[in-house]
């Protein structure tokens, strides 16, 4: 199976748990990304054991706020990080994490299912622009989503020529701008 | 909310370690709201989301615990009813109304110096908020900033030597940025600020440096 091919069917398998609380689907994507989810977790500096109680929590969260998933607007890979980083700021940092809150986005279109298709590749894409990068931007681009950087270091490093990864940014943020007018 | 036109937007590093989860829960505050109010940086971040979500998609596999799967089904079996927001109205964007107990009504303010009032909005250390309500044609008061200052307009305007802010503008200013906003004439300007917060030190001689080294 593909990578873009993975996306769908992880869409999929969230959308079941969202509109029919589905065990099986969560099972099988707890299979998926609970052993990511923890490995982001070590990587971002936890031990073995704070990273498997932290990806319980995190597992348990996306059954929790499944209603929340809109695959229009984030892959499952996206949306899993930002649980993941939430709760590593929670539990791990012990601060409270504002999040935005939804903003009206005009009549509710049905969603096409070529943007939700554009929506999931999006993630593959941006790894595979990740992967291409010379080794030291991809270092840094990893230690900032890690947890590693403060944001002076962000800040400092994003004056960088990361060409590659600012274009892919660049492009998806013409389609979700696109999408949303 | 409604909208608005906003001219003046975060910053690629400030939506980046916003998304990473580096920054300061006052800092974090003010991004969260201005994002609220802010179609093109709400996009902005969810590019930025993206990748996160490739990076999460990259960084391999860990091992789990054998049980790992009973454990999280028992703890969403076990999980208790979330405890609700408090009641919110129109007067300020989500994130920040619950901060202050959900209404621009429910804020304390401090009187300081003529026709300016405050109040500390309550986040971790490293950074700080505050609310500022100015009244039409009075100066911000100095308030000296190390570091990055953050400021969002909920209501009013201001103008300084950058420019003219309006509701869901925002100001990124950097240390070396010397200015003196003033409140627009007519109605008052209500702002959101954060200020990275220096480093404190428990000894004595690193702090008597600090000033020295502004560090």
């Amino acid at each position: 199976m593909t990578a873009e091919t993975e996306e769908a069917e992880w869409a999929r398998l969230m959308l079941r748990i969202r509109d029919d609380r589905d065990a099986e689907a969560f099972a099988a994507l707890f299979r998926e990304f609970a052993p990511r989810v923890k490995a982001f977790l070590m990587r971002s500096g936890s031990t073995a054991t704070v990273a498997e109680e932290c990806t319980q929590d995190v597992m348990a969260t996306l059954w929790q706020k499944a209603g929340l998933f809109d695959p229009t607007r984030a892959s499952v890979t996206t949306w899993v990080f930002t649980i993941a980083r939430n709760r590593r700021i929670d539990t791990i940092r012990r601060a409270r994490r504002p999040e935005p809150e939804d903003l009206a986005w005009g009549p509710e279109a049905e969603p096409e299912a070529a943007e939700i298709v554009e929506r999931q590749q999006e993630t593959d894409r941006l790894g595979r622009a990740i992967a291409q990068l010379p080794p030291n931007q991809r270092a840094l681009i990893e230690r900032a989503y890690f947890g590693d950087l403060s944001h002076s270091e962000i800040a400092a490093e994003t004056g960088l020529p990361l060409g590659t990864i600012k274009s892919r940014i660049r492009l998806a943020l013409d389609r979700l701008r696109h999408q949303m007018t | 909310m409604k909208h608005m036109t906003i001219t003046h937007h975060l910053s690629d590093d400030l939506l980046m370690a916003y998304s990473a989860g580096a920054l300061p829960e006052a800092l974090s505050l003010v991004v969260a709201t201005h994002v609220s109010m802010c179609p093109d940086c709400r996009a902005a971040l969810a590019a930025h989301d993206a990748v996160g979500g490739a990076v999460l998609g990259t960084c391999g596999e860990a091992e789990l615990a054998p049980d790992s799967l009973e454990k999280t089904l028992a703890r969403i079996a076990a999980a208790r009813p979330e405890t609700p927001r408090p009641k919110r109205d129109d007067s300020l964007p989500g994130p920040l109304a619950d901060y202050v107990g959900g209404s621009l009504s429910q804020v304390k303010w401090r009187a300081l110096a003529g026709g300016v009032k405050q109040a500390v909005v309550p986040t971790d250390r490293g950074a700080t908020a505050r609310l500022l309500y100015i009244q039409g044609g009075v100066a911000v008061p100095d308030h000296g900033h190390r570091g990055v200052e953050l400021t969002l307009v909920l209501q009013g305007a201001f103008r300084d030597e950058t420019g003219r802010f309006g509701p869901g503008d925002i100001e990124v200013a950097s240390d070396d940025l010397e200015h003196k906003p003033v409140a627009e004439h007519g109605p008052a300007c209500i702002c959101l600020a954060a200020t990275e917060a220096p480093l404190r030190f428990a000894g004595l001689i690193p702090r008597l440096m600090q000033p020295l080294f502004r560090i």
